[in-house]
């Protein structure tokens, strides 16, 4: 098989296992996009974990604690997937904490209250599965199988940030002002997320079919499964061109690509001391690493 | 550290399924984590540990001399079917 040859089979719906030939570009992106995957579920957890211990009740603090847990088993999972590729866990992280690596946009940014915990569960997480759902028929066959279950798993934190966020939006006039506040200002971001709208054949993660939709694809697709959701609860959206089409398109203000941009490559607000944190568990946990080396070796 | 591959059972009496793999010091190690990761909701009511070196792989099936009579795809019963039916006399199933 050559380059050609792999080009039409994966376009052709046909998926690739490790052990497989494949073109340098496509392993090289594929690890790319991976990698950036595995640092998001990890670097995603530290905006909630400042939470755990402000939790307001026992219950709320064993279900976000629960859910810190699913994502850096994800982040474990997508690691894996990565080190299959040649990159060893060790340089993933390296790359992550030197700022050579990315994560995604969302978890550059602060949390200011409860509520934001409620809206990153609810609507960062749904943002995501659109994506990862996507990533179900992804042409690398142990991408596509991980992905089952963190689907899986991603769809109860979106249950856990929704029960929150009704729990507040049914509460006092101050809890439900949070939410509001939370929701103004986690909605730019979220219309970041899912990327500039390329068309999808220009993509060229799309290209070797790492993923199976494009990013303007995805955004329409976390609109309409999610503006009426908060619509409904009384929530109003900041943002006064977003209206859904006769042909059910859906309009909106463009997003700020430049802030995008700027934020992923470690200019966010919380970037540097997200990363900080992230250097100090890893040189708090050296010792339990070196002592599993040295007992595997 | 040794990988270890973690194939999961669903429900009594299922097949087992490949479910990712788990580098791991050792066979107690890689149990603890696996239960973590694959087992904390109930999702699996067994689970086995392969040291990837461990597993056999086969992924080429070479077919030199095309046996074909022991594919399905090898019997085409279909004109044999209506020839006989035609001998017989007999109306094909819908036809009656």
């Amino acid at each position: 098989m050559d380059e050609q040859e792999f080009l039409e089979y994966v376009q052709a719906g046909g998926q690739v296992e490790a052990g497989d030939w494949m073109p340098d570009e496509y392993r090289a992106r594929l690890v790319k996009f991976v990698e950036m995957h595995a640092n998001s579920e990890l670097m995603g957890v530290l905006p909630e974990r400042e939470w755990i211990l402000r939790a307001p009740t026992l219950q709320r603090k064993l279900a976000l604690t629960a859910k810190v847990q699913d994502e850096v088993g994800h982040a474990q999972l997508l690691y894996r997937v990565v080190e299959d590729l040649g990159k060893p866990r060790e340089s993933s992280f390296d790359d992550l904490l030197s700022g050579k690596a990315k994560f995604h946009n969302v978890f550059h940014y602060a949390t200011a209250s409860w509520g934001d915990v409620g809206v990153i569960a609810w609507l960062v997480d749904a943002a995501a599965i659109v994506s990862q759902k996507a990533l179900l028929k992804s042409s690398y066959a142990p991408y596509a199988r991980i992905m089952k279950k963190i689907c899986w798993e991603e769809s109860f934190h979106i249950l856990h940030g929704r029960d929150v966020v009704l729990a507040m939006v049914t509460g006092t006039d101050g809890q439900r002002e949070l939410v509001q506040d939370a929701v103004n200002r986690w909605w730019p971001p979220l219309m970041q997320f899912h990327g500039n709208p390329i068309p999808r054949d220009e993509d060229p993660m799309y290209v070797w079919r790492i993923k199976s939709q494009g990013n303007e694809e995805a955004r329409q697709q976390f609109l309409d499964g999610y503006v009426p959701q908060v619509r409904e609860l009384g929530l109003e959206l900041p943002d006064p061109k977003l209206r859904r089409r006769d042909d059910g398109v859906w309009e909106y203000t463009e997003p700020d690509w430049d802030e995008l941009r700027h934020v992923v490559t470690g200019h966010g607000p919380m970037s540097e001391q997200r990363l900080d944190l992230r250097r100090l568990a890893r040189a708090n946990s050296a010792w339990a690493t070196q002592l599993l080396l040295a007992e595997a070796a | 550290m040794t990988v270890f591959e973690v194939f999961r059972q669903e429900r009594k009496g299922q097949a087992f399924q490949h479910a990712g793999s788990i580098p791991a010091p050792d066979a107690a190690f890689a149990e603890a984590w696996a239960r973590e990761q694959y087992g904390r909701r109930g999702e699996s009511v067994a689970l086995w540990l392969v040291p990837r070196e461990a597993i056999h792989e086969v992924e080429d099936f070479p077919d030199e001399f095309d046996l074909k009579y022991r594919r399905v795809d090898g019997y085409s019963i279909k004109s044999r079917l209506k020839e006989a039916r035609e001998r017989a006399g007999t109306p094909a199933p819908g036809d009656r």
